[in-house]
């Protein structure tokens, strides 16, 4: 074959396997072949199809960082057939991957500004990355705030980190849960994510806002910021549609002129603004 | 490379059958199968017949198999190895009489596949793949290739496009080097080109009812016109039909067969017509409507694939429409689309 086959996977070991919360675990993943682990690199704001041979393949944001090197992670919900097949695997056990594909998010450019990450439940992943990138290369920033919510304290992902987050002290963090999910030793606050925002009143003063979690969440939070005075070029996002190639071909996340898998999957409020809502 | 014009007598057809047979390739042309014509492998003329107006199958399967293998993987051991298909064993095919708006597809679909990430599987089956075409002597109401700016004697896509004159001769046009290649088989039977050789008085008259350009503008001006998509959509099953029998549509879907210790993976076709094509895991379905999904069908075709691919996705075969079991007739919605007021 003179073009190499693009659909075929990388074979990677798990070698750590995290409960995050009900029905969320973390795989830390190797690549079995240490050569193609030498070779691969990413950014933050990349995803990957992850697959159980035999049962398919599924798509996932790269959950670790790329400035920590030598393996990548991924945080999964257990939802349909390839994420359940994920699920009862073992430390040891071997899954396929390709990728990194997609765009990324424009750290380099964030140079000397605020950063104000919003995230809303499982959408953690793709902010997870992104914080320790930004993290990593802290003094690039000025504030760093990160805001994120989900429906119940057992819902909470990466609970390790949020406490390492919370304890440095050039990191401000806000943890929110949905009214009724709160248990009684939760100390942080009770309400939704865009509401809770609007009490926080934001600068957004040479602020980048940076928004990931679902559809319903994005667009209520769009609207808190607008009225924050954010820029629609200044709030990021990333954009989830069903994915099946990865590569701009099966045309399965076509939204207007737009590849979600090439394109995306990180875009701009301005760029989502100019989309049809299919997304 | 310019075009070559010659004549291929009607009984050297056969010849020229033989020839390609012998040369150990295969050669792929419509049949008739009870009420339907389909493209079939043949080893003589006989068993052809030229004389159809539309296949109800697009010969796309060539290029872009219904199921294809992409991967196959074993477990060794404790060991998962994975192996690719082994593409150099293709053969080497000739199709023959298939339509210009067919050949012209060929563009559209390559250019799904190679416009970015390059597609080894596609690529290895075109390259292995000659194409003599043969104008249209004939349409029916279904067809619109002049409103796409194609025609029933385009050359598009052909390495040799053929024409039946009247005397019942063939005009061959050699297109490609491609095309060359495929003469030297059998040079002796394409012979000098009558100068008085008139190809037009042998074509289909074909209506020009709009242009694809404005009929990709109105789209994208009534994108947010709910009603024309809806009402347009309205009796549409969303069974896919339209999609499968398009000699352009490449969308698809991953699937594995097999167990966890072996098995295969396929790449399948699919439809942007099917509600559960871009559901989300959560169960939110960015297009929810069967509207927004015709809607999709159309702006792809026209909108997307010109301002991405530089081509269009449509060569109006009229394939979808004589599928549809509930008539949507693309033609007609497209007048419709250019017609309503907005
Ligand atoms: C860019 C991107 C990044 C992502 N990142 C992450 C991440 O980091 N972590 C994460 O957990 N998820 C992530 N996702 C979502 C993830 O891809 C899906 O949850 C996963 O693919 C589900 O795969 P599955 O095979 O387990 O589910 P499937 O078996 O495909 O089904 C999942 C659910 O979809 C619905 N469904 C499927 N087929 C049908 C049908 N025919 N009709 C009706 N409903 C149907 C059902 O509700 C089913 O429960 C991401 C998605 C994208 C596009
Ligand atoms: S959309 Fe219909 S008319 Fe156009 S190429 Fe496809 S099948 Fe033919
Ligand atoms: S063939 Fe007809 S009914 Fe079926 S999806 Fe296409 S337009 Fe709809
Ligand atoms: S996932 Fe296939 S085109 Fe984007």
């Amino acid at each position: 074959m003179s073009d190499a086959n693009v659909y075929k996977p990388s074979v990677m070991r798990i070698e750590k396997i995290t409960e995050e919360a009900p029905g969320v675990k973390t795989f830390r993943l190797l690549f079995n072949d240490p050569e193609e682990g030498r070779r691969f690199s990413f950014k933050a704001g990349q995803f990957g199809e992850y697959s159980v041979f035999g049962e398919g393949e599924c798509t996932f944001c790269i959950a670790s960082s790329p400035t920590r090197e030598g393996y990548i992670e991924c945080t999964f919900r257990q939802a349909g057939r390839v994420t359940s097949a994920l699920f009862e695997l073992e430390e040891g056990d071997t899954i396929g991957f390709r990728g990194p594909y997609g765009n990324t998010f424009p750290i380099e450019e964030w140079k000397g500004k605020n950063l104000l990450f919003i995230a809303g439940g499982i959408a953690l992943p793709p902010m997870r990355c992104l914080i320790w990138n930004c993290l990593d290369r802290r003094d690039w920033f000025r504030d760093v705030t990160i805001l994120y919510g989900a429906r119940t304290v057992a819902d909470l992902v990466y609970k390790r980190e949020l406490e390492e987050w919370a304890a440095r002290p050039d990191v401000k963090i806000v943890t929110t849960v949905d009214p009724g999910g709160e248990t009684p030793e939760w100390k942080g606050k009770v309400g939704f994510v865009p509401t809770v925002l609007e009490g926080m009143a934001p600068s957004s003063e040479n602020t980048i806002a940076i928004v990931c979690g679902p559809p319903i969440m994005i667009k209520f939070t769009f609207i808190a910021l607008d009225k924050a005075g954010f820029k629609p070029d200044a709030i990021f996002t990333t954009l989830e549609n069903r994915m099946k190639c990865g590569i701009g071909k099966c045309g399965r996340c076509n939204v207007g002129p737009v590849f979600v898998c090439k394109d995306g999957p990180v875009f701009t409020y301005a760029q989502i603004k100019d989309l049809p809502a299919e997304y | 490379m310019e075009i070559e014009r010659r004549l291929l007598k009607k009984e050297a057809l056969a010849g020229l059958v033989e020839k390609i047979n012998a040369a150990g390739r295969k050669v792929h042309a419509p049949v008739c199968e009870g009420a339907r014509v389909e493209f079939a492998p043949i080893d003589s003329i006989a068993e052809a017949d030229l004389g159809y107006v539309q296949t109800t199958q697009s010969a796309k399967n060539l290029l872009f198999p219904r199921v294809e293998r992409i991967l196959s993987f074993k477990r060794r051991g404790g060991a998962m190895e994975t192996a690719d298909p082994d593409l150099s064993a293709l053969p080497e095919t000739v199709v023959l009489g298939m339509h210009p708006c067919d050949a012209a597809a060929i563009g559209s679909l390559g250019a799904i596949f190679t416009w970015d990430t390059q597609d080894a599987f596609f690529k290895a089956r075109l390259e292995k793949l000659t194409v003599v075409g043969l104008s249209c002597a004939a349409g029916d109401e279904y067809c619109f290739c002049a409103s796409v700016g194609l025609g029933p004697g385009s050359t598009e896509g052909s390495d040799i496009l053929l024409t039946r004159l009247a005397s019942g001769d063939f005009l061959a046009e050699i297109v490609t080097a491609k095309g060359k290649a495929l003469v030297e088989l059998a040079p002796e039977l394409f012979l000098p080109a009558p100068a008085g050789a008139d190809k037009d008085s042998a074509l289909a008259r074909i209506e020009k009812s709009f242009t694809r350009e404005e009929a990709g503008e109105r789209a994208k001006a009534r994108f947010d016109d709910d009603a024309l998509w809806d009402g347009q959509a309205l009796r549409c099953l969303g069974c896919g039909a339209c999609a499968y029998v398009c000699p352009t549509c490449a969308c698809f879907d991953i699937q594995d067969e097999g167990t966890t210790s072996r098995g295969v993976r396929l790449r399948c076709w699919d439809s942007c017509g099917f509600p559960a094509f871009t559901i989300h895991t959560s169960g939110h379905n960015p297009r929810e409507e069967q509207g927004a999904r015709w809607r999709q069908r159309l702006m792809h075709k026209f909108s997307y694939m010109p301002e991405r691919q530089d081509v269009f996705g449509c060569v109006g075969c009229g394939r979808c429409s004589r599928a549809c079991p509930v008539d949507m007739n693309i033609k007609e919605h497209l007048i419709d689309l250019l017609e309503a007021k907005s």
